[in-house]
């Protein structure tokens, strides 16, 4: 088995604040591989942004605290210093980030960003750095590119600033690509081509990918594996298909019975998961998710560890059997099962 | 660009002509004051009362005085001081310009080199006890009223200690014009300078302290940071580069406001023959037409100084720009 | 299908944190910053030390501070000498007073030039500083808002109007607008009348209400942009919704929410109106005899500071703490009201 490109051990990163300790992340682990497609999944607060940041060392907090390991090819990025950390950032793994206004720099024209990034890796002179930036903004799909390298983020439209975020992450080439919910902040109709961009440049260039979102929609078509998080935690870990079909944790039930669809009766009304995620200040010693959970015994109390109960390696961290959560998943994502019963 | 630059003009020249009028009712027309009075000052002789009153047409209707006015301040340029012997106003202010200059354009040097240096540092060392410290002594340099500052200076440099080797440097209190004397014109600011860069130094360390902490927190210097730059190139080119922008407008409107006449009090205090010492000479001999010419030059650069500042800022912040 | 026993699940809502009043929140955040109660606390100090200024005068130092006192006589360790000794000057013909004699009953700070006792003055002239300091701040404030508040709800031509007037009025140097109306002000020496208003010369309102006004603009500006912004929230649609009148939009929905934005200036703008106050009264055109403010005991400390600095370093001292405390002050007040939490933890 070739050594995966990324690995996650165990993160832990919590922040001291004036009211106590907030764990974001509390002990997650995920490997990806090379050209594989990693979708991560989770409403706000699940710390899934803070996992990311933390593999990028973005977080500047000085209150936060990091254990755990992150492999990148074999070496703990926590470990490295600032400069070998500043050499993988853009060449080795590059993010783009949700809202791409505020992201861009305002003041300064999208050519001169995208050539600062590749001229700070890259012995190379400014013009050939400015034809770059010329071609990857072709390459991302944005029309009259030797015209529109000069002009200002504020000068393009939302989808086309995402584009450009886009041209710069992948200007150096990286082996991974981070997207932090790239699509939140954009109308429908663009996510779908932003989403579509991210795939041909995957299969064209052989990225990995991960893909943070809160909608389950977007991971359906690109994601290969898929990763669904509460509360700091991975709850459930598994391939596509498996957690889509096969779905072995109650909160991705919840999550895949609140998506309205097109093939399946119409139901009155669309199931939600009733209460909210707990604080971070003050995590429940068992089950995260026990509160809102509706098949809650007393094993629950108990922490469940994230396991391989089903076969195949798609884990989940719940401590229903695999034969009692076939029983009872069907009528908890489609509700209409149970009107129709009625 | 170039509309942008017109229209702001036409303001400009639209918000001067309201200062004028302000000044003329202010001067003129106050309710209880007789303005014939108020411009001889103390050389209020029935005569000369007489003349004030033919000059600058005081039977006549109000547009007309104010026409008199402007003319006399700036086209005929006759305005002339009856308290201080007939002296012609308006040559005597441009005559004081330099020496404010001198004054204004030195301090600014030094305090912009201190803020940035205030600002930077304590925004780089914040977590540690540098930071508060920092911040505590810009206070303190904002807190003491410069003309206090001055006289605390002049105690010491003019004072006790001028016999040593520390300040026996320092001129008497005076300004020696840069044409004369270069390096007596040096020495005899460099006490002025500090004194008046403290106050300003330690507001725009503070102020530019804050936009970098803002700063660091945007979207687009996190962008930066993950591009794999150098956090001295984040720093200068991202963070800096746009906490300046505020840091710039504001360094615009104190700098016109300054030679404008608002660094009358360090003058005054060092003996700077300016502009506003000019000024305080004016009012404490009650000489209106002097004052008067004074408020309304000052109030000129202060308006240029807004309409520089502003297509500054358009230039610094491609957003502002019009399409 | 048998169906687990599910236990029901409870769906009220049971937030880790409860909620609080914002107000309640920012005081709690204040008290926990010692610097800024620190503050307070020295501020609070001046203010009672000011205050007993007649009775430090009285009943302490036994003098009239505010009446010259050329041939008066004091007791220093135990011997009675006279307040303004011969020999000064360069020829030894002038008249030097006493220095600091550090008998807080006696001179504690010297005399000045005309033989006061400089200690008791101090805290006379804190009065007028502090009553100009603070009145000014609030009646500009109070105008300010409500020029804000009219402007902000109006808006259009309104607004246009009002924020344009406020523009020409800040094009002021600040000084020469306040000197400028003090010189016109004060060459009347009976006062100034508007209409059935009579303020004589001397008063402090004088000094006050030009502080107050040149310093409209200050504050308009930040206080118009709050107005704006609550302006377009959706609660005040649903009060409009609801039948609410003009007056009672602007009272009961805009002003609560501007109000933080003014309080957290307030600190700021009494520093900012003491030191004008002390710069107007060094000029002579603040604080008039027999008044006296800090400003005016620098200026006349200014013929004496080579030798005897006191004069004059003991106000300016005084205004430093005094605006120091204030500026720490209004740091911890904007930190305590500010909602963005200091830890943004991002899902």
């Amino acid at each position: 088995m070739t050594e995966p490109l990324l690995e996650v051990r165990d993160l832990k990163v919590s922040f001291r604040t004036e009211d106590g300790l907030v764990r974001a992340v509390d002990g997650v682990s995920f490997s990806l591989s090379q050209g594989e497609t990693l979708g991560i999944v989770g409403e706000s607060g699940s710390g899934k942004s803070v996992t990311v940041m933390s593999v990028m060392r973005l977080i500047s907090d000085p209150n936060a605290r990091f254990e755990g390991e992150v492999l990148y090819k074999g070496r703990d990025l926590m470990t490295l210093s600032k400069d070998q950390i500043r050499e993988i950032r853009g060449t080795g793994i590059a993010m783009i980030f949700q809202d791409p206004m505020t992201s861009l720099n305002p003041v300064y024209r999208v050519g001169w960003q995208i050539a600062e990034q590749i001229r700070a890796h890259e012995q190379v002179s400014k013009q050939a750095a400015h034809a770059r930036a010329i071609e990857l903004l072709a390459a991302v799909g944005i029309p009259r590119p030797a015209e529109r390298v000069d002009s200002y983020p504020h000068q393009f439209s939302g989808g086309m600033r995402q584009r450009v975020m886009i041209a710069m992450a992948v200007s150096c080439n990286p082996d991974i690509l981070i997207a932090d919910e790239p699509t939140t902040a954009l109308d429908v109709t663009i996510q779908a081509q932003i989403l579509n961009l991210i795939k041909k440049l995957r299969n064209d260039f052989g990225t990995a990918v991960v893909l943070i979102t809160h909608d389950m929609g977007v991971v359906a078509d690109l994601a290969d594996r898929i990763a669904v998080m509460y509360a700091g935690r991975i709850v459930e870990q598994g391939s596509r298909r498996g957690v889509f079909y096969d779905a072995q944790h109650p909160y991705t039930w919840g999550l895949l019975g609140s998506i309205a669809r097109l093939d399946r009766p119409k139901p009155r009304r669309l199931s939600a998961i009733p209460g909210m995620p707990p604080s971070l200040l003050r995590l429940p010693p068992g089950c995260a998710f026990g509160d809102r959970c509706t098949h809650r015994f007393d094993l629950c109390d108990e922490r469940p560890p994230l396991l391989d109960r089903v076969g195949g390696g798609h884990l989940d961290a719940c401590h229903l059997e695999p034969k009692q959560k076939k029983e009872v998943r069907e009528t908890t994502i489609h509700p209409e099962l149970i009107e129709e019963a009625e | 660009m170039l509309t942008f630059i017109i229209r702001r003009s036409l303001w400009t020249v639209l918000v001067l002509f309201v200062i004028t009028v302000l000044v003329f009712i202010i001067f003129f027309k106050t309710p209880g004051v007789d303005p014939a009075r108020a411009i001889a000052g103390r050389n209020s002789s029935p005569a000369i009362l007489a003349e004030i009153r033919a000059q600058f047409g005081l039977n006549k209707p109000l547009p007309v005085q104010y026409a008199l006015m402007m003319k006399k301040i700036f086209i005929s340029r006759d305005l002339v001081s009856y308290s201080n012997q007939g002296v012609r106003v308006v040559p005597e202010i441009a005559a004081a310009t330099p020496a404010t200059l001198s004054l204004v354009f030195g301090a600014a040097v030094l305090w912009v080199v201190m803020a940035i240096g205030i600002g930077v540092a304590a925004a780089l060392l914040r977590g540690t006890i540098l930071d508060p410290l920092l911040m505590i002594l810009a206070l303190i340099g904002v807190s003491a009223p410069v003309f206090w500052l001055g006289q605390v200076a002049n105690m010491i440099t003019q004072g006790g200690l001028h016999g040593t080797f520390l300040f026996s440097w320092v001129p008497p209190l005076g300004y020696t014009p840069l044409t004369q004397d270069p390096l007596l014109w040096f020495r005899g600011l460099v006490i002025p300078w500090i004194t008046l860069s403290i106050a300003y130094a330690g507001l725009y360390g503070r102020v530019l302290r804050a936009n970098l902490i803002e700063t660091q927190n945007e979207d687009f210097v996190r962008t930066a940071h993950a591009k794999g730059l150098t956090d001295g190139r984040v720093l200068r080119r991202h963070t800096l580069r746009t906490s300046m922008i505020t840091f710039a407008s504001l360094f615009g409107l104190d700098f016109g406001a300054l030679v404008a006449g608002s660094a009358l009090l360090t003058e005054v205090v060092f003996g700077i023959h300016g502009v506003g010492y000019l000024t305080y000479q004016a009012f404490t001999n009650l000489d209106l037409p002097t004052i008067m010419a004074t408020v309304v030059y000052g109030a000129f650069f202060i308006v240029l100084a807004n309409a520089i500042v502003d297509i500054v800022y358009a230039w610094l912040d491609p957003r502002i720009r019009p399409e | 299908m048998a169906l687990l026993e599910t236990v029901e699940v409870d769906t009220e809502l049971r937030p880790a944190i409860a909620g609080r009043n914002p107000w309640a929140l920012a005081a709690r955040r204040l008290r926990r910053n010692r610097i800024a109660l620190a503050a307070l606390g020295l501020f609070v100090l001046i203010v009672i030390l000011c205050v007993a200024a007649p009775l430090y005068a009285n009943d302490v130092a036994h003098v009239n501070p505010l009446v010259p006192n050329l041939n008066g006589h004091t007791i220093v360790n135990g011997k009675v000498v006279p307040v303004m000794q011969q020999g000064g000057g360069v020829l030894h013909l002038g008249e030097t007073p006493i220095g600091p004699t550090g008998d807080l009953s006696h001179y504690f700070l010297g005399a000045d030039s005309v033989g006061r006792d400089v200690a008791a003055l101090l805290l006379y002239g804190g009065r007028s500083s502090l009553i100009i300091g603070v009145g000014s701040a609030v009646i500009c404030s109070v105008v300010a808002t409500v020029i804000a508040l009219i402007a902000g709800f109006f808006g259009g031509i309104v607004d246009a109007l009002l924020s344009r007037l406020m523009d020409v009025i800040w094009a002021f140097p600040l000084y020469l607008l306040a000197i400028s109306i003090s010189t016109e002000l004060l060459t009347h020496s009976s006062g100034f009348q508007v209409g059935p208003v009579h303020i004589s010369a001397s008063s402090l309102w004088l000094p006050t209400t030009i502080i107050a006004f040149v310093f409209v603009p200050y504050v308009y500006r930040p206080v118009r942009g709050q107005v704006l912004s609550v302006v377009n929230k959706e609660f005040v649609e649903a009060a409009i919704a609801q039948g609410a009148g003009n007056l009672r939009l602007i009272f009961s929905e805009i002003l609560p929410n501007v109000v933080s934005t003014v309080i957290v200036l307030m600190p700021l703008m009494i520093a900012l109106t003491i030191l004008t106050e002390s710069a107007l009264s060094f000029l002579s055109i603040g604080v008039q005899p027999p008044n006296v403010s800090w400003g005016t005991i620098i200026q006349d400390g200014t013929d004496l500071i080579y030798n005897r600095p006191w004069v004059s370093l003991a106000p300016g001292i005084m205004i430093v703490f005094t605006v120091l405390s204030l500026n720490v002050l209004g740091d911890g007040v904007r930190d305590a009201l500010d909602p963005r939490a200091k830890l943004r933890v991002e899902g």
